[in-house]
């Protein structure tokens, strides 16, 4: 150790080290410490003047208890007199210790900044380095107040030394990171990025970073450094590896170098300068050509230096995201990677992947790996990789693989570390709802991700399965089957519990049909589980009951006795215990009407960012989701406000009826068309809008699909006529006359139950109903789009003719009086007798402004609402279909399609139209087929369906046949005229 | 950091609280001394990357920021072992130990504020044999008893 031994003088130091190092114990060193500390103070303070040597050796042993991780609180003063000595050595040790121990005593940084200064001006080459260091060090911002103006003059001056001139680029950057308003390049700017021609390798190298980092804040200023980096670069990529002497690492010429002229350039876009781009581009292809080359040594750093070069060329292709071949080639490259037996490489080229699988030029390419990937996610041993493995899954999904990732995410889940399976679920979670082409593969996957993790399943998860299932009424039913299913494992998950108390005591009344899940049966279900859970869990539950009594009377006893029982109402939690209380005074209190209202079913939840996309963003950080994963998930929105409980609370419910503005409040009015006329100046805005229907149409899953006139629901309300400012007063003048519109109006609901029924400029209509057996239940909002109020508001719901012995319907009265921007809600509860065609009428009558209106609407009561579905095998179907066969009991019609033919859109709107959808079952698959039988007092009417699209037809149209069989002839009839006109 | 969970040398190059330092080392030991053999050198961190390479008894580690090159970064850490070792003449923890101000100085004159300063091993070990020259004009060697005598 010649240059050790040598200089090495201290021996004192050493000793004590080794003292240090012979403490067998943590007393035994801290005593130690503890005795050189009281022998350094008596030093320091003793009446003889210490020599620098002295001085040196002490603030050296000050540094090391410090480096052991001991407080030090004294020795400052003897460091700064240190600077100012003239010998190298005490110097070195005084900047030293104020770098690792600078303290912001203010007296201090003015001393300190003294002696730099002087040491600046020194001419002496190291004395400057050494004061560089220090400045840089300790970064703080009087230091940069103080040598901001003077170290770029240093930087530039043609007689300063090159190692001086490296270590002012760094100090600069440093002050230029801490306080970039006091470091100015203004004049210096050019001869800066004149660096990048220096001679010394060393130089470059320094400035280069400095370079960097001021393009990033200031890229037009700094833009000339593009084309001197590619020459550069170009030089560098194209010098045989001897070239460079001591620049040359490892056989590969200046691979830091490289990098960093590299990473400069994803400062830019691709250059604009044809020769420039095209010497860019030869560099790249160059660097992709080498990686290719046998290496020219063995030894790892050699590999290491040269794909660090490749690594950030890729990163530059990609940045670039221009060169479709360069992407391609970027991509087989990593794709290589992948199975190379170095784990640093395949961690690299997974992460780099990545990216590349957010280019619409490398996409499919980074696809067709996804074997290998999968392969990586199941057998890579170091957790780090398999992360990127998922990360990358993640990535490269689309619609055509989502299946098969979402599938082995979720199996990968089962045995994944602890550490990373919070963010697969949410990644699954995600991606089950980004590329969910039916609702029923959403519902599974979030339900087995219940299963399989339910621990790692936050709540914002549990909260979306909620949102989507309420937003979408098609997946109702399915959702409420399969978590019945689920919850009927003997252990799961409390996160299961929550879904399925929710989900059931919404729409539980969906599968009650059925005598394995009758109402009863349910909740001795939820409740077999209620003893096991926490205390949130079971306030839900205790409002899933409440619901339950409303939807379904027969179980109110049972569930008041549970609710009456000690263990609820004098439960030691005071939640629990008020709960209980309440609904049980409001089980028994409350007439039906009430109940149901203060229970109704949860409105759709405004269209937001998926709050599960947010959380992933929240722990990844910004830039770890692309901004179309961002724009996809706001599309697809919706938030839980105020967490799931908010389901139990009745008066929670009523209020967030009243109070939470839609965003789609804003879309029907701009569909509408015309301008909100000069009666109504800026009333649509203070509509509250409730209409779950526009909601759901704004969910982006339904609205990529649905062909544009779908979606207008308002675009009616416009009628002929009337789009001009013409008096508000769209009114017939005989009540018993229904508008013209209607029919069309009507036709709108048929295979819907909620959205807004009729707009114009004074009033807004919107419908909410449900239907179970024969029964149905039909809420009418009725906003006030004025700022005026309503008189004398009558509603009359009549049954014309035959109709009257057919429905029963009875509707409340509502309040005469609406002010201006409200709304009042109406709750008409509808029993069907017998099968009927035509439909009840809704006359509306109001002064307004002392004009009287009149309207007469028909309400969207269809004989198909009081279907039950019937899921039957193909060999059943069409059993009963031959048992159908006399010719009154088929109704056929052919006709021309009114929208583009999307299997998505059919297969919702028969859902909608209450029918069980059976698939498999008819030999063309082209074909839909549907089973359901209508609930009518009378008597059941079974009821076969049956629709044959044909894309070409002779006439260029796209046709439609629709034949629909029944056990009554009038039901067949009336089906097939209702859904002639919904295709 | 050696094997051990003994910090030998460090250096920070943004502005952070003694405590947060304190706590950061502690935490980044246990993850990176808890890492097997042929794991891979890079691990997420916070929202740094750790490059780590181990050579003997010590664990050389950076924090490096999310767009940083990880491969080069890890040639960073072996150019600093190689200085190391040219200085010290096949470096070993010891001589960090003993010499750690000696160590600083290297680290100092190939990395400032972060960035590298020079790649050039030459540069830098010139850099510091220059400064050894400094030190042994400026000393006259002193006696044995008279440095046993200071301890």
């Amino acid at each position: 150790m010649p240059a050790v031994s040598k200089g090495d003088g201290m021996r004192g130091l050493a000793v004590f080290i080794s003292d240090i190092r012979n403490c067998k114990s943590k007393e035994a060193e801290i005593k130690r410490i503890n005795k050189e500390l009281a022998n350094i103070r008596s030093k320091f303070k003793g009446d003889k003047a210490l020599d620098g040597y002295s001085k040196k050796k002490y603030v050296c042993k000050l540094l090391f208890i410090f480096l052991l991780g001991h407080d030090i609180d004294f020795g400052h003063m003897e460091a700064v007199n240190l600077l100012s000595s003239n010998k190298y050595t005490e110097k070195q040790i005084g900047y030293l210790f104020i770098s690792v121990l600078v303290n912001s005593n203010s007296e201090l940084i003015r001393l300190i900044n003294n002696a730099i200064k002087n040491d600046l001006s020194s001419r002496n080459p190291t004395f400057m380095c050494l004061a560089l260091h220090c400045i840089a060090n300790v970064g703080s911002r009087e230091m940069a107040e103080a040598f901001a103006g003077e170290i770029p003059r240093i930087l530039v001056a043609g007689d300063t030394m090159d190692s001086v001139k490296q270590s002012a680029a760094l100090c600069l950057l440093r002050l230029y990171k801490t306080s970039p308003d006091l470091v100015l390049m203004g004049e210096w700017t050019s001869r800066v990025v004149h660096l990048l021609n220096d001679q010394h390798m060393g130089v470059v190298t320094a400035a280069i970073s400095l370079i960097t980092c001021l393009s990033q804040k200031n890229p037009d200023e700094f833009k000339t450094c593009v084309s001197l980096a590619v020459s550069r670069l170009s030089r560098i990529v194209s010098s045989a590896s001897t070239d460079l002497q001591d620049y040359t690492y490892y056989f590969v010429p200046a691979p830091w170098l490289s990098c960093k002229l590299l990473r400069l350039l994803q400062c830019y876009p691709p250059p604009e300068d044809g020769a420039v781009k095209g010497r860019l581009v030869e560099c790249l292809e160059t660097i992709l050509n080498k990686a290719q080359e046998p290496p020219k040594s063995k030894k790892v750093q050699h590999s290491n230096a040269k794909n660090a070069i490749l690594f950030e060329a890729i990163s530059l292709i990609i940045h670039y995201d221009s060169e479709p071949n360069l992407l391609v080639r970027a991509c087989n490259q990593l794709g290589q990677f992948l199975q190379h037996r170095e784990t640093n490489l395949r961690y690299l080229a997974l992460e780099s992947m990545c990216t590349l699988a957010s280019s619409e030029f490398s996409h499919e390419a980074v696809k067709t790996h996804i074997e290998t990937v999968i392969n990586a996610l199941k057998t890579e041993r170091d957790v780090s990789v398999r992360q990127r493995a998922a990360d990358l899954l993640y990535a490269m999904c689309d619609r055509s693989n989502a299946k098969q990732i979402v599938a082995e995410m979720l199996s990968y889940l089962e045995t994944a570390d602890y550490s990373i399976r919070e963010e697969m679920v949410l990644k699954v979670a995600i991606l089950a709802e980004k590329y969910a082409v039916d609702y029923s593969w959403y519902v599974d996957t979030i339900l087995n991700l219940i299963r399989i993790a339910g621990d790692y399943v936050s709540e914002e998860v549990w909260y979306r399965v909620i949102q989507i299932v309420i937003n979408r009424d098609d997946v109702q039913g399915y959702a409420a089957k399969t978590v019945f299913e689920a919850l009927q494992a003997p252990a799961c998950h409390e996160n299961m519990v929550k879904v399925g108390g929710y989900i059931l005591g919404e729409f539980g009344n969906l599968i009650a049909g059925d005598p394995r899940s009758s109402p009863l049966v349910q909740f001795n279900l939820l409740h077999s589980k209620f003893h096991l859970c926490s205390v949130p869990t079971r306030a839900l539950l205790l409002s899933a009951y409440i619901k339950f009594i409303n939807l379904f009377p027969e179980t109110k006893s049972t569930i008041q006795e549970v609710l009456r029982s000690d263990s609820q109402i004098r439960n030691s939690d005071v939640e629990l215990q008020q709960r209980a209380v309440e609904y049980l005074k409001l089980s028994s209190i409350a007439s039906t009407d009430v109940l149901a209202t203060v229970l109704e079913e949860m409105p759709p939840f405004p269209e937001r960012e998926s709050s599960i996309l947010a959380k992933l963003k929240k722990k990844k950080g910004p830039g770890a989701v692309s901004v179309n994963e961002l724009e996809e998930g706001k599309r697809e929105g919706g938030e839980l406000n105020g967490g799931g409980e908010r389901g139990g609370d009745g008066s929670a419910i009523a209020a967030s009826n009243a109070s939470t503005p839609s965003p789609s409040a804003d879309l029907l009015g701009l569909r509408t068309g015309p301008p909100v006329t000069a009666a109504a100046p800026s009333a649509g805005s203070l509509l509250v809008d409730v209409f779950s229907e526009a909601g759901v149409n704004d969910d982006g899953f339904l609205r990529d699909l649905e062909p544009p006139t779908e979606s207008s629901d308002s675009l009616l309300a416009e009628g002929p006529g009337d789009s001009d400012s013409a008096p508000p007063s769209v009114v017939s003048e005989d009540p018993a006359t229904p508008l013209p519109e209607s029919n069309e109006l009507l036709n709108k609901f048929v295979c819907k139950n909620n959205g807004v029924l009729f707009e114009n400029q004074l009033l807004q209509i919107g419908i909410k109903s449900e239907y179970r057996q024969n029964l149905g239940r039909m809420y009418l909002f009725y906003g006030n789009k004025t700022s005026v109020q309503f008189v004398t508001f009558t509603t009359t719901v009549t049954c014309p003719g035959e109709l009257q012995s057919q429905l029963n319907v009875q509707s409340k009265t509502v309040e005469p009086l609406i002010e201006g921007g409200a709304q009042v809600q109406q709750v008409i509860n509808i029993e069907c007798l017998t099968d009927f065609t035509d439909a009840p009428l809704l006359n509306i009558k109001f002064r307004y402004g002392g004009a009287l209106q009149n309207l007469t609407l028909k309400l969207p009561v269809t004989i198909n609402k009081f279907f039950q579905p019937t899921e039957m095998a193909s060999h059943d179907f069409f059993q009963r279909w031959k048992q159908l066969s006399q010719p009154q009991q088929e109704a056929q019609k052919i006709f021309k399609a009114n929208n583009a033919m999307d299997t998505e859109v059919l297969k919702a709107k028969l859902l909608g139209l209450g029918m069980a959808l059976l698939e498999n079952v008819d030999p063309n698959p082209e074909n839909f087929v549907c089973a359901g039988v209508i609930q009518t007092k009378a008597q059941q009417v079974g009821s076969l369906l049956r629709l044959e699209p044909n894309a070409q037809a002779q006439s260029g149209e796209q046709m439609y046949r629709l034949t629909v069989r029944s056990s009554k002839d009038t039901v067949s009839k009336r089906l097939c005229e209702l859904l002639a006109e919904q295709f | 950091m050696s094997r051990q969970g003994k910090l030998r040398l460090q250096k920070w190059y943004t502005a952070t609280a003694e405590r947060d330092k304190k706590k950061m080392v502690r935490e980044l030991m246990q993850v990176v001394l808890a890492r097997k053999p042929k794991m891979c050198s890079f691990l997420e961190w916070r929202d740094l990357k750790i490059v780590y390479k181990r050579y003997a008894s010590l664990y050389f580690c950076c924090a490096v920021e999310e767009q940083d090159n990880e491969l080069i970064t890890l040639e960073v850490i072996h150019r600093f072992v190689e200085l190391l070792d040219k200085y010290f003449g096949s470096v070993c923890e010891l001589d960090i130990i003993f010499n750690f101000e000696k160590a600083y100085f290297i680290l100092d004159e190939f990395l400032m504020g972060g960035e590298i300063q020079d790649t050039s091993k030459k540069s830098v070990l010139k850099a510091i044999e220059q400064a050894d020259l400094l030190q042994e004009e400026d000393e006259s060697p002193r006696s044995v008893l008279e440095e046993m005598g200071l301890a």
